[in-house]
């Protein structure tokens, strides 16, 4: 039967990563170096599978490909089932992440070789893929949140691998913990609604509020709504938890490409996709103005950055911003379609990064150089000549990034700007700052990225030595560079409709229908309003895009513009520090929340230890010498002294009296014996 | 004076007789020979029951030859331990030999 087939299909997909970690947790250090082929071939396995339920996605029903469930457990009424739904949202999600996986796998063989702990990485890798592809698959909320907590726990153990760095483990820490403050949320918000309704399953929660199960109370769904996005917003890195993602850099390259570009992050996005029907006009508000100050606060930090990787951490995080604020106004197919194309750039840009520092740590490793930072970009420039496959892939994904035409990001990008422009449309007032937040982030995307390219790949060495030594990747690193690079092109994302590359509706648009809202938002009016902001949309962001690269060209590459003269003069008024310091979120938070509660603690345990453990405890461990040593005395005064000893004494008395009769004298005791027995024959005459 | 009660008083004197040599003798020897009319008496009275008790068989006698020959044995074993208690103490007096004493 086809279903079974297919989930036979979706159970080999989930479990054969898991396959791959058991495999390789178990028997890593006998299959040591070898450890990449094991999971090369399950993931790879895993990437057939998956290609094999996105060419249903061509059908463009709006059926599920799977929907099937089964009881995990039942207590009370309540019955608990866990399931897979796969319908074409899910099917193109399962092949981003089974193609990602797969090439940051095949790249890792190279970047990660020689590391003593080689197995356990891919190992890792493989856990991550199980667990992201459960979030992909899952049907219900509940058993979203398991695999939730399992890619947590996956991100932890690989942005912490190189443990013996400090800085690495406190960025895994900071990471699991930062999660963990939007997953309170997330299942608060799950309980609320399954008290509300009864159900975990997605197809249920959306039945259930279409039948009025919060019909009275629309404030408690926006609750429900939004504490359940607390968990995309700590999962993908929005304002205020984005503090975490940047830190994730400390991670191995491939994973940060993987985990916390790709895949990983944008689980919050696609989650609150999964989601989007029960989420009211007030919830998605909110989720539209996190989404907004999220992509323009952090695109307006990576201006300032020097580390490559943090530059395109915030990058990241200020493309998820776009998601979020696409999934807000209300834009559902564009949050997923930026998420699927920013999955294929920003990956690229990621492993390109990873190109570039693995070149250049070999180069300083050569120079026997331990002091230089190898992923600062000040120490970089002019490696377009030595690295030529690494700079036309990294230069063909920032092109995407930016919003230029003929590239991915520039169809998924519009559409998002779009959205925004057309909820100003409808909302007027403060809604006027998505519209200022997407369109100023796209300006400073375009302008960072270039920054980034210029100063890594143009311009003179900045130190001939490093220059000299750096070489191009093997083609196991600049392999996924090439494919992914290549999947930038619009093309890709528009065929077989149409090959213009001004219209965005290909396959895709086709293959994600737009969906039914039914806490109450119109989405006949927000479609309607997309068709007539689109135009005006797509000039605006063309101009955008041109003047940021155009600002990046005269900042960085004709030096016509002085960057240090114009930071000084932003300086003035503390512009650029505020940028280069990341706003002071997180000393903000170190003044507003760490060193208030560390504060507390140090009360807590001044309280605990001088009062209760110092007076208290100790107090009673007083009281109970002092009436140890009476018992004591009283025992052996007493006690020992005079019963026992007494009883002693007694004997002895009676034993030094009666020694006397044992004169040694046999016939003594003959004499006596025979008495005895007088005695007793005397006795018995008697009766 | 063919009766029990002749062979029995015989036999309770001898008896008597045996158990006053045995308590007041000083001598190791003496003791002995105590110790030998003891078993004597015994012998008389197992020989007196079997005769005046109406039994058919020999039983008594038997028990007497019995204790005739432990008596002997008694007898031999007693001597060698008087020869050990003189090579020992240099006397064959028992009240010289009170190492039991408490």
């Amino acid at each position: 039967m086809m279903d079974n087939s297919n989930l036979t299909l979706a159970l080999l997909n989930l479990f054969l990563p898991l396959l791959s970690f058991s495999i390789l947790i178990l028997f890593g250090k006998k299959i040591g170096d070898k450890a990449h082929l094991v999971s090369l071939v399950l993931i790879g396995g895993m990437l057939a599978i998956a290609i094999r339920f996105f060419s249903n996605v061509f059908h463009y029903g709006a059926e599920p490909i799977l929907e099937t469930s089964i009881q995990w457990f039942t207590t009370g009424k309540f019955s608990v089932d866990l399931g897979f739904l796969i319908n074409n949202v899910a099917a193109i999600m399962l092949l981003v992440v089974a193609l990602i996986s797969f090439l940051v796998h095949l790249y890792s063989v190279e970047y990660m070789k020689d590391d003593p702990r080689y197995s356990r990485y891919f190992a890792f890798l493989g856990i991550f893929t199980f667990s992201m592809n459960g979030i992909v698959l899952a049907d219900s909320l509940v058993m979203m949140y398991i695999f939730w907590e399992l890619v947590g726990l996956s991100s932890y153990l690989l942005i912490g691998f190189w443990f013996e760095k400090e800085s690495a483990a406190n960025a895994s820490k900071k990471a699991f913990l930062t999660n963990r403050v939007g997953d309170i949320g997330m299942f608060i918000g799950i309980m609320i609604l399954f008290f509300e309704i009864g159900s975990f399953q997605i197809s249920g929660l959306i039945e259930g509020v279409q039948n009025g199960a919060f019909s009275g109370d629309m404030t408690l769904l926006t609750i429900a709504g939004v504490l359940v996005f607390m968990g995309a917003v700590g999962k993908s890195a929005q304002f205020p938890l984005h503090i975490w993602l940047p830190d994730a850099m400390e991670g191995p390259t491939p994973v940060s490409a993987l985990i916390h570009a790709a895949t990983m992050v944008a689980a919050g996005v696609y989650m609150v996709v999964r989601i989007f029907p029960i989420l009211t006009p007030d919830a998605l508000e909110i989720i539209a103005y996190v989404g907004g100050i999220t992509a323009l606060i952090a695109a307006i930090i990576a201006i300032t950055q020097n580390d490559i990787k943090r530059v395109l951490a915030y990058s990241t995080v200020s493309q998820l911003g776009y998601m979020i604020m696409a999934l807000g106004v209300g834009a559902y197919q564009a949050g997923f379609f930026h998420l699927t194309t920013h999955a294929m750039f920003k990956a690229c840009l990621f492993l390109c990064s990873g190109s570039v520092i693995h070149a250049m740590h070999h180069a300083l490793h050569e120079l026997k150089d331990h002091d230089t930072d190898p992923q600062d970009m000040r120490n970089m420039g002019g490696l377009r000549d030595k690295m030529p496959i690494t700079f036309w892939a990294m230069f063909i994904s920032t092109l995407a990034i930016s919003g230029v035409p003929f590239f991915s990001g520039f169809l998924s990008k519009d559409a998002v700007l779009a959205g925004s422009l057309s909820y100003y449309h409808h909302h007027h007032g403060w809604s006027l700052f998505l519209p200022i937040a997407g369109f100023g982030a796209a300006v400073i995307t375009a302008f960072y990225m270039f920054r980034l390219i210029f100063m890594t790949f143009f311009g003179n060495s900045q130190n001939k030595d490093i220059y000299s030594h750096v070489h191009e990747s093997p083609f196991k690193m600049t392999f996924p560079l090439i494919l992914l690079a290549t999947l930038s092109f619009a093309i890709f994302f528009t065929l077989p409709s149409t090959i213009n590359p001004f219209d965005s509706h290909g396959w895709f648009t086709h293959a994600v229908p737009m969906v039914e809202n039914v806490a109450g938002l119109n989405m006949h009016e927000v479609e309607e309003g997309l068709h007539h902001a689109h135009h005006s949309a797509m000039m605006i962001s063309l101009a955008v895009a041109g003047i940021g690269i155009l600002m990046a060209i005269l900042f960085y590459l004709s030096k016509s513009i002085d960057a240090k003269k114009v930071a000084n003069t932003l300086n003035k008024v503390k512009l650029y520090n505020l940028s280069f310091n990341k706003f002071y979120i997180d000393e903000i938070y170190n003044i507003l929340l760490y060193k208030p509660f560390l504060a507390f603690s140090w009360l807590c345990s001044k309280l605990d230890w001088d009062l209760y453990d110092q007076k208290f405890i100790d107090g009673w461990g007083w009281i109970t010498i002092k009436l140890s040593d009476k018992s004591g005395e009283a025992d052996y005064n007493w006690l020992d002294q005079k019963i026992v000893d007494g009883c002693g004494r007694l004997t002895q008395y009676f034993g030094r009296n009666l020694k006397l009769t044992q004169n040694g004298v046999v016939q003594n005791y003959l004499l006596g014996g025979i008495m005895g027995l007088l005695l007793l024959i005397i006795i018995f005459q008697q009766f | 004076m063919d009766s029990l009660q002749s062979y029995l008083t015989i036999a309770a004197m001898l008896f008597s007789m045996g158990i006053y040599g045995v308590v007041t003798r000083k001598n190791a020897i003496a003791i002995l020979m105590g110790i030998e009319l003891i078993l004597n008496s015994a012998n008389i009275n197992f020989i007196a029951f079997n005769r005046f008790g109406g039994m058919q068989n020999l039983d008594g006698h038997v028990f007497s030859i019995f204790v005739i020959v432990l008596a002997a044995a008694e007898a031999a074993v007693a001597l060698a331990i008087v020869i050990n208690l003189f090579k020992n103490v240099g006397s064959v007096d028992v009240d010289d030999a009170d190492l039991l004493k408490g």
